[in-house]
């Protein structure tokens, strides 16, 4: 168990550091950063001043190291655009992004596990055809077509809810939150909702997978001899067995939900770290690109390395065989 | 009986197998591809829907009233009018005008075209990419393969529309000092070609890596065929039969990643709109009430990739033979 730990630390060391070639090449790829610096009529004594102060002189793997030192301490840099550390910019906007995320994660888990459950138990039934035909268009449809309608509907011809913004903040030390406050969990909803879609018809569809080869194994039979109720058999033994693989999955995608809100965030122009890197790619502000880029990467490794081990705590078979290999 | 005869009896009988193998299309006819995709409504409907918006976009400069791309032929005074049948439309613009006063129902005939050939020809550079490199990758082994599927691997724990957006923001930088009009093409063509490489990699890879142990192969290398050329001539033609399916999934996702980024600001600018450029001028006048900008793009956007999607879903199963 150890030694796959570690093994797996490895790798992720080393994803971590793929990526940071990437952001470092970046920096390189868009031309002379003196450039981005100072103005054109700067004489060329001054730029060769500057060029010495900041290392750009010195071989490339010596300056990557630089980067990387003082990434490992959260320094990334002074955006082009704003003139300000990175590491300030994206800090301010984490809560809000990461407030989201988390809420469309947990609505995709509480309404797509039930709706799977309920169309492996029932097939066949209107109800189930209508939830199978709703996750191909939650599947197919892009997001911000999804967002737009949403928004057509509830904010501008019901106007029940706010169509853009994160509401009332209260400030918890760091962090802000708009959990809180009324205004706040209103605008949440709809950005939510758009965000969780797609993972719910996943989950919807993975949990239904899974039921209907649950449901045909021999321990289900069995339970079913012993004469234990339905109920009893789908959610105490069938249910459970499922869930594994639907936590995985689940916790996979929660990586890919904080890097798709940028679409979310900038149709509600919700202030999170999604359309701070929009700004950045449109006006090719290369210190928050590279470090956004890092810091995605870093959330992937993580949750996939959680994940990895919470698969081995929760399921016997695997233990075995990783003691093995 | 001798030998002679015997041999003539053979060629007597391939000659008369020959004469009675049916013709290509007769073939197709009888085929279990055709007879699936006549067994099912859902699918014979997306593959008709997807046929007419293509033909749609192909003849956009003959069915289309104006034409959106051309300043002369638009009048400012003619911006923001609804629908033909909605009270106070102009019976010159069926589906409406946007804020321009350009035709929606040609807009949206010449975005579909736009939005086609950016799909079509992204999708051509990320197959050719990953088809290549998968190649390569399973046919050389080693450290080659190795370093290939490592890359793909890092790429893969990124979702394709982020790749996408880094790649935008590169090629733009590289671009930059040229007006809009002229990259924008270009930079979205190999924004989306290379994000999706890594599929093709990974299929054609492992097909490769069954292939290349089999006796033709080795017989090729035998004969002493350069490799490139047993990749190109021998294992490729037999590995390529999943790439079809993939293609076909990833042009709907091709589209829909064309549109976002469109959508989001990146894309095409508005004097050259895509489906996704329509969508978003269309977002800004929701509030004001004019719904058409938005609806009409959205509705042909969303048609077009459901029914992509359904035909993909159709040709993965037809052509599983486990699934038969």
């Amino acid at each position: 168990m150890f030694a796959f730990i570690l093994r797996r630390l490895l790798q992720s060391v080393l994803v971590l550091l793929a990526v940071g070639v990437i952001a470092f090449a970046l920096f390189r790829l868009v031309g002379d950063p003196i450039n981005q610096i100072v103005s054109l009529d700067t004489p060329a004594a001054e730029r060769e001043r500057i060029r010495l102060e900041l290392g750009l002189d010195d071989p490339s793997i010596v300056q990557f190291g630089r980067y990387l030192a003082r990434a490992v301490t959260l320094d990334f840099g002074i955006s082009y655009q704003f003139r300000q550390p990175v590491a300030k910019l994206i800090g301010e906007r984490m809560p809000a992004t990461l407030e989201l995320a988390f809420v469309a994660a947990l609505l995709s888990l509480i309404v797509g596990i039930p709706m799977g459950v309920y169309t492996a138990l029932r097939r066949g039934t209107a109800l189930s055809s209508l939830f199978m035909a709703l996750s191909l268009v939650g599947v197919s449809l892009p997001t911000f077509l999804i967002a737009i309608l949403l928004r057509y509907i509830f904010s501008v011809h019901l106007g029940w809810l706010p169509s853009f913004g994160r509401g009332t903040v209260v400030q918890l030390g760091f962090w802000s939150t708009g959990l809180l406050t009324v205004s706040g969990l209103k605008a949440i909803i709809l950005p939510a909702v758009t965000l969780g879609l797609f993972q719910m018809t996943l989950i919807m569809r993975l949990v239904r997978a899974e039921m209907l080869e649950v449901l045909r194994t021999d321990y289900i039979k069995f339970a079913r001899a012993r004469g234990l109720s339905d109920r009893a058999v789908h959610f105490g033994h069938a249910l459970k067995n499922t869930l594994v693989p639907v936590i995985t999955i689940a916790g996979l995608q929660l990586g890919s939900i904080i890097a798709f809100a940028l679409i979310t965030e900038y149709v509600f122009q919700w202030p999170g770290m999604g359309a701070l890197f929009l700004g950045a790619v449109q006006n090719v502000d290369i210190p928050i690109m590279a470090a956004y880029l890092l810091l995605i990467a870093f959330i992937f490794v993580i949750v996939n390395l959680v994940v990895d081990i919470l698969y081995a705590v929760v399921d016997p078979r695997l233990r075995t065989s990783m003691q093995a290999a | 009986m001798t030998d002679q005869a015997d041999a003539v009896d053979v060629k007597a009988q391939v000659e008369a197998t020959r004469a009675r193998a049916p013709s290509w299309l007769a073939r197709f006819r009888d085929s279990d591809i055709l007879a699936s995709f006549l067994s099912s409504k859902v699918t014979m409907l997306s593959g008709f829907i997807t046929v007419l918006m293509i033909v749609g976009a192909l003849f956009a400069t003959w069915i289309a009233p104006t034409n959106p791309f051309d300043p002369a032929s638009v009048n400012l005074i003619d911006s923001l009018f609804p629908p033909r049948w909605v009270e106070g439309g102009d019976p010159r613009f069926l589906l409406g005008t946007d804020n321009q006063g350009r035709d929606l129902w040609s807009a949206i005939l010449y975005g579909m075209r736009v939005s086609l050939i950016i799909g079509i020809c992204g999708v051509i550079i990320a197959a050719t990419l990953g088809i290549g490199l998968g190649l390569l990758a399973g046919y050389a082994g080693g450290r080659v393969d190795a370093f290939i599927m490592r890359v793909a691997d890092i790429q893969l724990t990124f979702p394709a529309i982020l790749i996408a957006l880094v790649i935008d923001g590169v090629v733009r930088a590289l671009f930059k000092g040229l007006p809009r009009e002229q990259t924008a093409f270009g930079v979205l063509v190999i924004s989306i070609g290379l994000s999706f490489w890594v599929q093709y990699a990974r299929t054609v890879r492992g097909s490769t890596l069954v292939e290349k142990n089999k006796d033709y192969v080795q017989a090729a290398r035998l004969i002493g065929i350069p490799a490139p050329l047993i990749m190109l001539r021998h294992v490729l033609p037999n590995v390529i039969g999943p790439v079809l399916v993939i293609l076909t999934i990833n042009l709907a996702l091709a589209i829909i990643t064309e549109a976002t980024l469109s959508f989001l600001g990146l894309g095409l600018p508005p004097t050259q709109p895509s489906l996704g450029t329509l969508i978003r001028i269309g977002n800004d006048f929701l509030f004001s009430g004019e719904w058409w900008i938005v609806a009409f793009p959205g509705v042909t956007l969303a048609v077009f990739v459901l029914a992509v999607n359904l035909l993909g879903d159709w040709l993965r199963d037809a052509l599983n033979p486990k699934l038969r």
